[in-house]
């Protein structure tokens, strides 16, 4: 078990500096000279000259590769000279549009996202899970067509679909909960509530209408074993067959699912937070994107990578605890 | 449910008629089973009946004398609403009338039917075009780094590591206007061609290790039987293999994926559009309209109304029979 935790470590961070590479190479054929954005319209050539100079632009992209990945352990210095810059490890460069450190901007984003995922996760986990369970024990009956019909529709909206038709109903026409705007849940938890309530729900209707099908598809299947068969022949209660033997083996895959989705989520929900205009990863990626911040969005791509990575490895491990028939080796 | 077919020999007494025995192949049985799925019938009905009015859109729209482009001035009023929108006793329903059976866009008056009929065919074209695509990708990789293990399995393993791990929307949005500008320099027309290719292979890239996973999982345990044991022995080599013994038995996980795949894609090329980086306007697509009718959500309902179910009966039918060639090819589905 131990070996194979350091074996999997080992293989993560070379996994992370190969996408740091792929990232960067992807994002170095972007025509946007970021050495152009760092001063307004009366800039002069010289200027950028040695802007481009300080930020390291001039370079070859090998050794910018190599001072941005040197500036994610070990901290970098921008600059030359009298004028420096040094940026603490991990730095993930300088986003000179908005004059912050990427890893700063990410930080600052990091509350709305956190809170909006987690919420989201928990509605999405507990209704998803349950129904699911709920609609196989129903099979074939309308209880079971009903729910997954239902599921179905709200697995086909588009999320900005969804959450702009709430936005206006919910807020703009019935008034029923304030406009969002951000607060963190220690300053104010009641204005953190009505904020986050329709973006969670939102998030939550996309998510959970897949989590009821797998769930309801994997509790099928699980039925189906012939343990299961084994368990009521020795008289179990149905109860503990469902829960004990049934649910405990139907969920792996569901933890796989949801490990990923909110590893996913903690790197920025674009959509709804742009429309419940949350400040947080998401809106942030889209405004990099629109802006050409081009640190920025190499930062941006870069840490939600990461979140999946690790989620992955997460994952993997807790389906030793969770299923004893898996092996790791 | 699909009716056992082994109970559809026997007789009302539950004894074995003595009829001959007729050899029914896997795809005979499935198409058996599906066919008896009332569900399933409907929403391919649905489907085909979507898919004719997409393939024949300008036929339809010219008999019913509209033009998707055309500009109708007539149909709105001086602020450019459709005509009795935006009055404080407007109807629900405002700006539908015999000439235009679903309204007509604000602000110029083009007519929302013809332009749902386009939309619905580049909407199915990228998501067909797409799905294809994907499913070229995913079973090609899928079987080749299950059967080959080792080395093989290990590379294509961390490449599609390492796309799953991308934000999809952030890179799509992030790269849209270099790669479209890249495609035009590798000839493909400008404006929409390129957009609309930009679209399909980025689906395609980012698409394809999902099925890719599904398929290698199978192919390790088909790899495994006899009768590809016997291949060996006879010598066949590992093209014939690949594709002639061990493809055939995949049928089943990439129909299925295909046909859950292709709404998805359909919902994301409609966000995609939302966010700016779809089809350029006046080409109309779902998510281009749905965007655009979200503005007006307040004065002109109908006009988020109708392309949104629409939307949603197009991806809920595709799903419905994804479903349903699921529990059809699935041989343990109805004996739980």
């Amino acid at each position: 078990m131990s070996g194979y935790i350091v074996r999997r470590l080992i293989s993560m961070v070379l996994m992370l500096l190969l996408l740091t590479l792929v990232v960067f190479l992807l994002f170095s054929v972007l025509p946007t000279d970021p050495a152009r954005l760092t001063c307004g319209k009366a800039c002069t050539p010289e200027v950028i000259a040695a802007n481009r100079h300080n930020l390291g632009l001039d370079l070859p992209l090998w050794q910018q590769y190599w001072d941005f990945v040197k500036g994610i352990f070990v901290g970098r210095t921008y600059g030359s000279g009298t004028q420096t810059y040094s940026c603490d490890a991990p730095c993930l460069g300088y986003s000179f549009k908005r004059g912050e450190e990427v890893t700063t901007l990410i930080k600052q984003g990091f509350p709305a996202t956190f809170w909006l995922a987690t919420g989201a996760f928990i509605m999405w986990i507990v209704v998803g899970v349950s129904v699911g369970i709920y609609a196989a024990l129903r099979r074939g009956k309308w209880q079971d067509k009903t729910v997954m019909g239902i599921s179905l529709i709200g697995y086909s909206l588009p999320s900005f679909f969804i959450g702009l038709v709430l936005l206006y109903f919910i807020i703009l026409k019935w008034e029923l909960l304030p406009y969002p705007s951000y607060v963190s849940p220690f300053e104010n938890p009641v204005a953190f509530f009505q904020t986050m309530l329709l973006p969670w729900i939102v998030l939550a209707i996309l998510y959970a209408a897949f989590y009821m099908r797998l769930t309801r598809n994997q509790m099928l299947d699980t039925l189906g074993e012939d343990y299961i068969r084994t368990a009521r022949a020795k008289g179990l209660s149905e109860r503990i067959v469902i829960r004990k033997h049934g649910l405990r083996a139907g969920l792996t895959p569901i933890v796989t699912a949801a490990g990923l989705d909110l590893a996913g989520l903690l790197g920025g929900a674009i959509i709804t937070e742009s429309i419940f205009s949350l400040p947080g990863i998401g809106s942030l990626a889209v405004n990099s994107v629109v802006d050409a911040d081009l640190p920025l969005i190499v930062g941006i791509t870069l840490v939600t990578a990461t979140f999946i990575i690790v989620a992955n490895l997460i994952v993997d491990l807790l389906y030793a605890v969770i299923d004893p028939r898996v092996r790791l080796v | 449910m699909a009716v056992d077919v082994d109970t559809e020999a026997r007789g009302a007494d539950g004894v074995v008629a003595p009829e001959e025995i007729k050899g029914r192949s896997l795809s005979a049985i499935a198409w058996g089973r599906f066919r008896r799925d009332k569900t399933a019938m409907i929403s391919l009905g649905v489907l085909i009946f979507l898919l004719l009015c997409a393939l024949f859109a300008p036929l339809i729209t010219s008999v019913m004398g509209l033009d998707p482009y055309e500009i109708n001035r007539h149909a709105i009023d001086d602020i450019g609403m459709p005509l009795g929108c935006g009055k404080p006793d407007s109807a629900f329903f405002c700006g539908i009338s015999w000439q235009h059976p679903f309204g007509v866009e604000p602000g110029t008056g083009r007519d929302l039917f013809s332009r749902l009929l386009y939309g619905l065919r580049i909407s199915l074209l990228i998501a067909f075009s797409a799905t294809t695509i994907t499913v070229i990708l995913g079973t090609v990789f899928g079987i080749v780094s299950g059967y080959l293990g080792g080395r093989t399995d290990a590379v294509i393993g961390r490449l599609m590591d390492i796309i799953l791990a991308f934000p999809f929307l952030l890179i799509v949005l992030a790269l849209s206007g270099v790669f479209t500008q890249r495609l035009t320099d590798l000839g493909v027309p400008e404006g929409n061609a390129s957009r609309i290719t930009y679209l399909i292979l980025v689906f395609s890239i980012f698409g394809w290790p999902y099925l890719a996973r599904i398929v290698r999982g199978q192919v390790l345990s088909v790899r495994e039987r006899e009768f590809v044991e016997a291949s060996i022995a006879m010598g066949s080599g590992t093209r014939r293999i690949l594709f002639k013994e061990i493809l055939p038995n995949l049928w089943a996980p990439i129909m299925i994926y295909a046909t859950l795949t292709l709404p998805t894609y359909i919902a994301t090329e409609a966000v995609l559009s939302f966010l700016g980086v779809g089809v350029l306007p006046p080409t109309p697509t779902f998510g281009a309209i749905l965007a655009d009718s979200v503005q007006y959500m307040s004065i002109i309902p109908s006009y988020l109304l109708i392309p949104g179910v629409l939307l949603a009966i197009v991806v809920v039918t595709f799903n419905l029979v994804g479903d349903s060639v699921r529990d059809a090819l699935d041989p343990r589905a109805g004996r739980v």
